[in-house]
């Protein structure tokens, strides 16, 4: 096969290029590579560095595009210098930017200078959750009366299956307001950042929607999510805040559109 | 020794000169920011490109934009980030879903860029550049035919903004782009702005450049804002932005290419410092209407030399 012959002529003299290249890109102490110049032996520094600065450059806006709370509540200047430390430690590793910083509300959240704003890597987890529900598969969303038409004495056994954009974010602040308030321009009232809020973020159709989730809502939802039957959920819900209303958390989450389908299994 | 199948090797551009529809349009880049005010506007007479990596989530909004435009409009799938001029072999991952892309929206134009953007499993969100040299030569139209062969049909394939050159290279990147074309069948598309930036910073005319670019594989053209900075040594460097409206002087290297080849479907770029959709809309009109001067020019044989 003749493609084979090119691979291995290609394969012995080639690999020195972009790996030559590529060293200093994401490392602003590293040297100017060699074999590389201007016209008329000009020299090649700025000229290497216009790649190094798109690189760096293009990779931030990426994350501003996709955190723009987490931006607004840090400023500009914060936020690009927190996100170019974190592009050069943790440069993407997939062609799809829409993929790119899933660890860095990690990041945030062990980034010496925002020890002051706790609840910014919740924030953070929160804006990635919302990216993936906005690129998530069209699958409609379940049915408001497919529960009705499920025996009574079945429905313990009930079974869900999330929606591709499901997403629970919980946090030990007011993640949701926080995030909701940051990400429109205008201005707001001061929000108690230490009060805890599990977020919600699902999608039906195309709009992406983040609620705030009531007292044992997270733990039955984790529950559901994970293909635990309806009854044990619940049970797990009770035993974490005895005021849980089944319900109206059932029916709540069925609107929500944060499931797809259900089926009623064994019995447990 | 070269190695690779050549595709569809009868006159495999005629399909972008002749039958397709474009060869008289002007086109845009499609942002979602404009979607709305795009479809108010209504008219047929444009097409927009997109680029392939933004539409290869599961689904959504961005689906659900590109099919109403793809409903209306011709389209033109531009691929980023193939790495199609990387020493690594092609991501088969990102090949087959730049394949269902081609299959789902069957795009007027496909493209891709003589660039490489990964290396070593590390994305690097640029099209970086390689040295011209029989051995790149022989890997990039391997890739290209990997890509074709993939796809099912030709690609156009871009020429790059430059900022520096390989002491490597052992040829120049018009003959390099026409050894690609001739050996793996692909087109090229013609990125005046590019051709415009390189030229300054290579510190040659951008005329010679054209006088010497194979013209007669174009199946498009772009046109895009530039950038000035300056070199090591003071002189001014392009930078190549697709932030602003298109320079003089590329739109008079534009009107002397159309005038010579006859109309070509040609696409203004404007990636970022995006504008309302008229100003964008303005640029296409006014590639449109040189387009359109030059109209009774019979566009040439795609290898009868343009």
């Amino acid at each position: 096969m003749p493609a084979a012959e090119a691979t291995s002529v290609a394969a012995q003299r080639l690999p020195i290029y972009a790996a030559n290249l590529a060293r200093g890109l994401l490392d602003p102490d590293h040297p100017i590579p060699a074999g590389i110049v201007g016209p008329n032996g000009k020299r090649p520094v700025k000229r290497y560095n216009v790649y190094r600065n798109n690189v760096t450059a293009s990779l931030v806006d990426a994350l501003a595009a996709i955190f723009p709370a987490t931006r607004r509540i840090t400023g500009v200047e914060f936020f690009r210098a927190m996100a170019r430390f974190y592009v050069r430690s943790t440069p993407p590793r997939s062609s799809l930017l829409f993929e790119y910083g899933r660890d860095f509300p990690d990041f945030i959240a062990r980034y010496e200078y925002a020890q002051a704003m706790p609840y910014l890597p919740d924030t953070a987890r929160i804006e990635r959750a919302w990216l993936d529900a906005y690129h998530a598969a069209d699958v409609p969303t379940l049915a408001p009366q497919a529960l009705g038409a499920i025996s009574p004495d079945l429905l313990a056994n009930v079974m869900f299956v999330p929606h591709p954009a499901t997403r629970i974010v919980r946090s030990r602040f007011a993640a949701v307001r926080i995030f909701a308030a940051n990400r429109q321009d205008g201005p707001f009232d001061r929000i108690e950042a230490s009060v805890p809020e599990d977020a919600l973020v699902t999608r039906r159709d195309l709009e992406v929607t983040v609620r705030r989730l009531p007292p044992g809502g997270a733990a039955f939802l984790t529950q559901l999510l994970a293909g635990r039957p309806l009854g044990d959920a619940a049970a797990s819900a009770f035993n974490g805040a005895p005021g849980f209303d089944l319900a109206a958390n059932i029916t709540g989450m069925i609107e929500a559109g944060v499931f797809s389908a259900l089926h009623v299994g064994d019995h447990a | 020794m070269t190695a690779v199948t050549q595709f569809r090797a009868a006159a495999p551009l005629a399909r972008f000169r002749f039958s397709a529809s474009l060869a008289s349009v002007a086109g845009t880049s499609f942002k979602p920011e404009h979607f709305r005010a795009i479809l108010d506007q209504g008219g047929h007479e444009v097409f927009f490109e997109v680029h392939a990596e933004n539409y290869m989530g599961f689904g959504g909004p961005p689906h659900r934009m590109l099919t109403q435009i793809r409903a209306n409009y011709p389209v033109s799938l531009h691929g980023v980030c193939m790495s199609i001029g990387g020493p690594e072999p092609l991501n088969p991952t990102h090949i087959e879903r730049f394949r269902s892309l081609v299959r789902r929206y069957e795009p007027a134009l496909v493209s891709e860029h003589l660039a490489w953007s990964t290396h070593g499993g590390i994305y690097f969100n640029d099209l970086l550049p390689l040295p011209y040299t029989e051995a790149t030569l022989a890997r990039v139209a391997q890739h290209i035919d990997q890509v074709q062969n993939a796809i099912g049909r030709p690609i156009l394939l871009e020429n790059p903004s430059s900022y520096l050159t390989f002491i490597e290279s052992t040829m120049s990147e018009m003959a390099f782009l026409s050894a690609l074309a001739r050996r793996s069948g692909c087109g090229l598309l013609l990125d005046i702005n590019n051709l415009f930036v390189s030229a300054t910073n290579q510190g040659y005319s951008p005329t010679a450049y054209l006088a010497e670019f194979p013209l007669d594989a174009v199946g498009e053209i772009h046109l895009a804002g530039h950038a000035e900075q300056t070199d090591d040594e003071g002189d001014l460097l392009l930078i190549d932005s697709h932030d602003r409206k298109v320079a003089d002087p590329v739109w008079t290297l534009f009107e002397s290419v159309v005038a010579s080849c006859g109309p070509i479907p040609t696409l203004v770029e404007w990636d970022s410092n995006l504008p309302e959709w008229p100003v964008l809309s303005a640029e296409a009109a006014a590639a449109r209407a040189i387009l359109d001067r030059h109209a009774s020019i019979e566009p040439r044989h795609a290898h009868a030399g343009c």
